[in-house]
């Protein structure tokens, strides 16, 4: 059997996926910590007699910190297991990438464990986003010479 | 080609199992072997700091049961060969150094089971050793760590993952009578089907598995029906599938095959996905419930197929697939 024939019959054989469910899936979660996001943020508008502006970045802050929270409790990564990206798109990924290698990395110290290894999934996300920044920024002022 | 040696294979004439120990990971110890477990975890860290320590700590205790049952001490023992997933096979190496006796790993991935019985087998066969302890070990979160994601880290796996098991086994062989010996051997081959998804250990392993049972009936001139039981490594239940398919493809359809990842758990009521992997996974159920079939005489013969995935992240990353091995033993009862 040569490797065209078994990538065929392995095809065949290959477990049903659940595509539908797991998409629904992450559109409901993903719709909850829209929602509960934007409750929060109502919520510290009205406290704080504050704009929208201001009141942004305490609500991604908490959603952030609750994030790490459950992660550090170990009940995010099972959460995650049935929201998919429902759980991995929002901030609330982000943080749980960094915290959860900060939490792997913690026996072996400060510097060579968490230090070192807290951006090692996070870190493709601010490489590559200050990255395409940069680039649209430089888009964006040439455009702007001629308009 | 050595004379003792028909192709890969090799029959062992003088090699039983005096002695083992089993240590089980929580979930294990929720599955449906837990009677067959010497010793069962009732945490992750196993009372230890860190999941590496973890493991050692489940690799040291499986050592002092199996002593324990041969009354024997540690410095009587000629040899320890070990096998675990761990980088720089840490979790034997940093064990052995508490004992004064020589030692050496072996890595196979998840063979390391069959690999380091076999090696064992020959040693003392051919009558350079009386006893060696063989010792392997895995374990989800330090394998997770190593060659996959953070513990924590939330992401849905796929379906094709499988779950590496909890566990340490230890195997004392000795040239000494008993119930149960090793009478065969037969070495893998490295097979490359050029898969390269690490999340589908089960499809990159079963050509691995094909090839050692092929080459083993082959050079021995049996087949399945030599066998109360064929049981693969860790193909999972997905490879297990496949490998039947190949079989029929050869039309051969065995009654009598089985996978050990399938064994270790309850795959559809425990989290495991297609099931259990990991050195740890072919040592437990051998050692704990088929052992105890062969001692009850329920099986007279079986032949362990473990299967391991060489899979390195790195070359993953640079776009290389991943070779994949599997060793064979099997093991008779007396009569």
């Amino acid at each position: 059997m040569n490797k065209n024939e078994y990538d065929k019959m392995a095809e065949e054989l290959k477990p049903q996926g659940h595509t539908m469910k797991n998409c629904f899936n992450a559109f409901l979660y993903g719709g909850i910590i829209g929602a509960i996001a934007q409750g929060v943020l109502e919520l510290f508008m009205n406290i704080y007699h504050c704009s929208e502006k201001e009141a942004t970045p305490m609500m991604i802050i908490t959603l952030v910190f609750v994030a790490c929270l459950l992660t550090g409790l170990g009940i995010y990564d099972n959460i995650a297991k049935n929201a998919g990206a429902g759980t991995f798109i929002p901030i609330t990924g982000f943080a749980n990438s960094m915290s959860s290698s900060a939490l792997d990395s913690k026996s072996e110290g400060l510097i060579f464990g968490i230090g070192s290894n807290m951006f090692k999934l996070g870190g493709t996300v601010i490489t590559y986003g200050i990255v395409s920044s940069s680039l649209l920024g430089v888009i964006r002022y040439v455009i702007t010479l001629f308009w | 080609m050595s004379s003792r040696f028909f192709g890969n294979s090799c029959l062992i004439e003088n090699v039983y199992i005096d002695s083992f120990g089993i240590s089980a990971g929580v979930l294990e110890g929720e599955g449906p072997l837990k009677q067959y477990f010497d010793k069962i975890y009732e945490d992750h860290y196993c009372g230890e700091d860190s999941y590496e320590k973890g493991e050692r700590k489940m690799m040291e205790d499986a050592l002092e049961i199996c002593l324990h049952k041969a009354n024997k001490r540690d410095t009587d023992i000629d040899l320890y060969i070990g096998s675990d997933l761990l980088n720089q096979n840490v979790t034997f190496h940093y064990l052995t150094r508490n004992i004064p006796r020589p030692s050496f790993a072996v890595y196979g991935a998840c063979s390391g089971f069959a690999l380091s019985l076999a090696l064992s087998s020959l040693l003392i066969d051919a009558q350079y050793q009386n006893n060696i302890m063989s010792l392997v070990s895995s374990h989800n979160a330090t394998a997770e760590r190593q060659y996959r994601f953070p513990v924590e880290y939330g992401i849905q796996k796929k379906d094709t993952t499988t779950f590496t098991a909890t566990g340490a086994v230890a195997t004392l062989l000795t040239n000494q009578k008993r119930d149960v010996r090793i009478e065969s051997i037969t070495l893998g081959r490295v097979i490359d089907y050029k898969q390269n998804d690490p999340n589908d250990m089960g499809r990159a392993m079963a050509p691995a598995a094909y090839d050692t049972i092929m080459t083993h009936f082959k050079d021995l001139n049996r087949g399945f029906d030599d066998y109360d039981l064929v049981v693969t490594g860790d193909l999972s239940d997905y490879g297990h599938n496949l490998l039947l398919k190949m079989f029929e493809e050869k039309r051969i359809y065995p009654k009598n095959y089985d996978d050990c990842g399938r064994i270790l758990y309850d795959i559809n009521n425990q989290e495991v996905f297609q099931g259990g992997s990991g050195c740890a996974c072919s040592a437990m159920v051998t050692m704990g419930y088929l052992y105890n079939q062969l001692i009850n005489r329920k099986m007279k013969r079986i032949l362990v197929v473990s299967t391991g995935a060489l899979l390195s992240p790195m070359m993953t990353f640079q776009k290389d697939t991943i070779p994949c091995i599997a060793h064979a033993i099997s093991l008779e009862v007396d009569k």
